[in-house]
């Protein structure tokens, strides 16, 4: 199983934000090894959560783990079929772990986008 | 002339200014503050024309679709994605700039058009009223406000924009066409913040740029130092006034009703130029 979680600029901590979060873990149970990744849509004009949604389906992920999802982030991953959960605390290993003991929670309150919109 | 009337902050005045001046001047008004066009409320017009404005969004074959991610990786709005290996659009983040389907090298996207709003023209006495409708729900009103603007400066090319509030892509698009602007300015530290913003839109794009001091119960020395700093010519001082308030929450236009407003407008006529 392949699993996702957004990280802080510290590569430790889980980041409140999904679509522009600097890093993203990418954890694979196989064979438990962990990939840190730039989130190249960290900076994008518009449609972050949707490019970052894109990045966990290519990457074949099965589960995500984050604070906050967006409508739209949370559609492309739901198409693709990618749980998402809800983290304890703000430790990326520590939740990767309860995961794996099936003690994470889904995320179901998927906020509209942050988009501010002139 | 085309003078586009902006202020940054919302509720400062900018449709009171813009009617009232577009009447002063026999101009069109041009109601480009399309998610919520007001000036039809002072302006009352009548014999209306709708005319609706489309904006395209990508649709795609699949059996023409071979999967390369082109369009995905083109899109800088990000509005495109592909799953199971096909794509697709959010349509609330298209932008409807059609590179999609320029982009495709087997054809595959092509755009479909959907109403997004209308454009509204009407007569208030000679004066043509121009109003630019958004569908509620819409997320751009880009293509809106250029069909206002194109059906405005056809009927004259004396015009009074009225522009949305805020500095985004709709005021540059709305104040795009102008020979000036006028800036409406509360005199507030809100109201002065939100206009330092505007002011550097108008400045970067390079127009003349006019003040109109609304609502002014006391002099605000900061705005006014700004003012006198930047050599930006003040036109009118508009007193905060419970009368005027009470007029213009009726829908009252000023011009031609009120001597004080007449003078005032007829003033800003005379010394606004290009």
């Amino acid at each position: 199983m392949i699993i996702i979680l957004p990280l802080d600029e510290n590569k430790t901590d889980i980041c409140v934000s999904f679509g522009r979060c600097p890093f993203l873990m990418i954890y694979d149970t196989e064979n438990n090894s962990t990939e840190i990744t730039e989130n190249s849509a960290a900076n994008a004009q518009g449609g972050a959560g949707i490019k970052s949604a894109q990045f966990i389906v290519d990457s074949k992920a099965d589960a995500l783990i984050t604070v906050r999802c967006g409508e739209n982030a949370a559609e492309v991953l739901n198409a693709a079929g990618v749980k998402i959960y809800k983290p304890e605390g703000i430790d990326a290993e520590h939740n990767i772990a309860l995961l794996k003991d099936a003690k994470l929670s889904p995320l179901t309150h998927f906020h509209a986008g942050f988009h501010g919109i002139q | 002339m085309k003078i586009a009337v902006l202020s940054g902050k919302g509720g400062t005045g900018k449709t009171f200014v813009s009617v009232n001046l577009a009447v002063a001047k026999n101009a069109a008004y041009i109601d480009c503050d399309v998610e919520e066009p007001n000036g039809r409320i002072f302006l009352k017009p009548v014999d209306c024309k709708e005319s609706p404005v489309f904006a395209g969004l990508p649709e795609f074959d699949e059996s023409k679709c071979v999967g390369c991610r082109k369009c995905v990786d083109f899109c800088r709005f990000n509005a495109l994605v592909f799953i199971k290996n096909k794509p697709a659009v959010f349509s609330d983040v298209c932008h409807a700039c059609g590179g999609c389907s320029l982009i495709c090298p087997t054809g595959a996207v092509t755009e479909t058009m959907r109403q997004i709003g209308s454009v509204e023209q009407c007569k208030y006495k000679k004066t043509d009223v121009v109003t630019g409708i958004l569908n509620i729900g819409e997320a751009s009103g880009i293509a809106v406000i250029k069909e206002a603007l194109d059906t405005g400066l056809r009927l004259n090319e004396n015009a009074v924009i009225d522009c949305p509030p805020g500095s985004g892509c709709a005021v540059m698009e709305s104040i795009s066409a102008s020979d000036l602007c006028i800036i409406v300015v509360e005199p507030t530290a809100f109201g002065f913040h939100n206009f330092k913003m505007v002011y550097r839109l108008v400045k970067l794009i390079g127009k003349t740029c006019y003040i109109v001091i609304n609502k002014e119960d006391a002099p605000y020395p900061p705005l006014d130092g700004f003012c006198a700093e930047n050599g930006l010519p003040i036109l009118a001082r508009i007193p905060f006034d419970p009368e005027t308030a009470a007029l213009l929450a009726n829908g009252e236009l000023l011009y031609g009703m009120n001597d004080y407003y007449t003078d005032l407008f007829d003033k800003v006529v005379c010394e606004v130029k290009p």
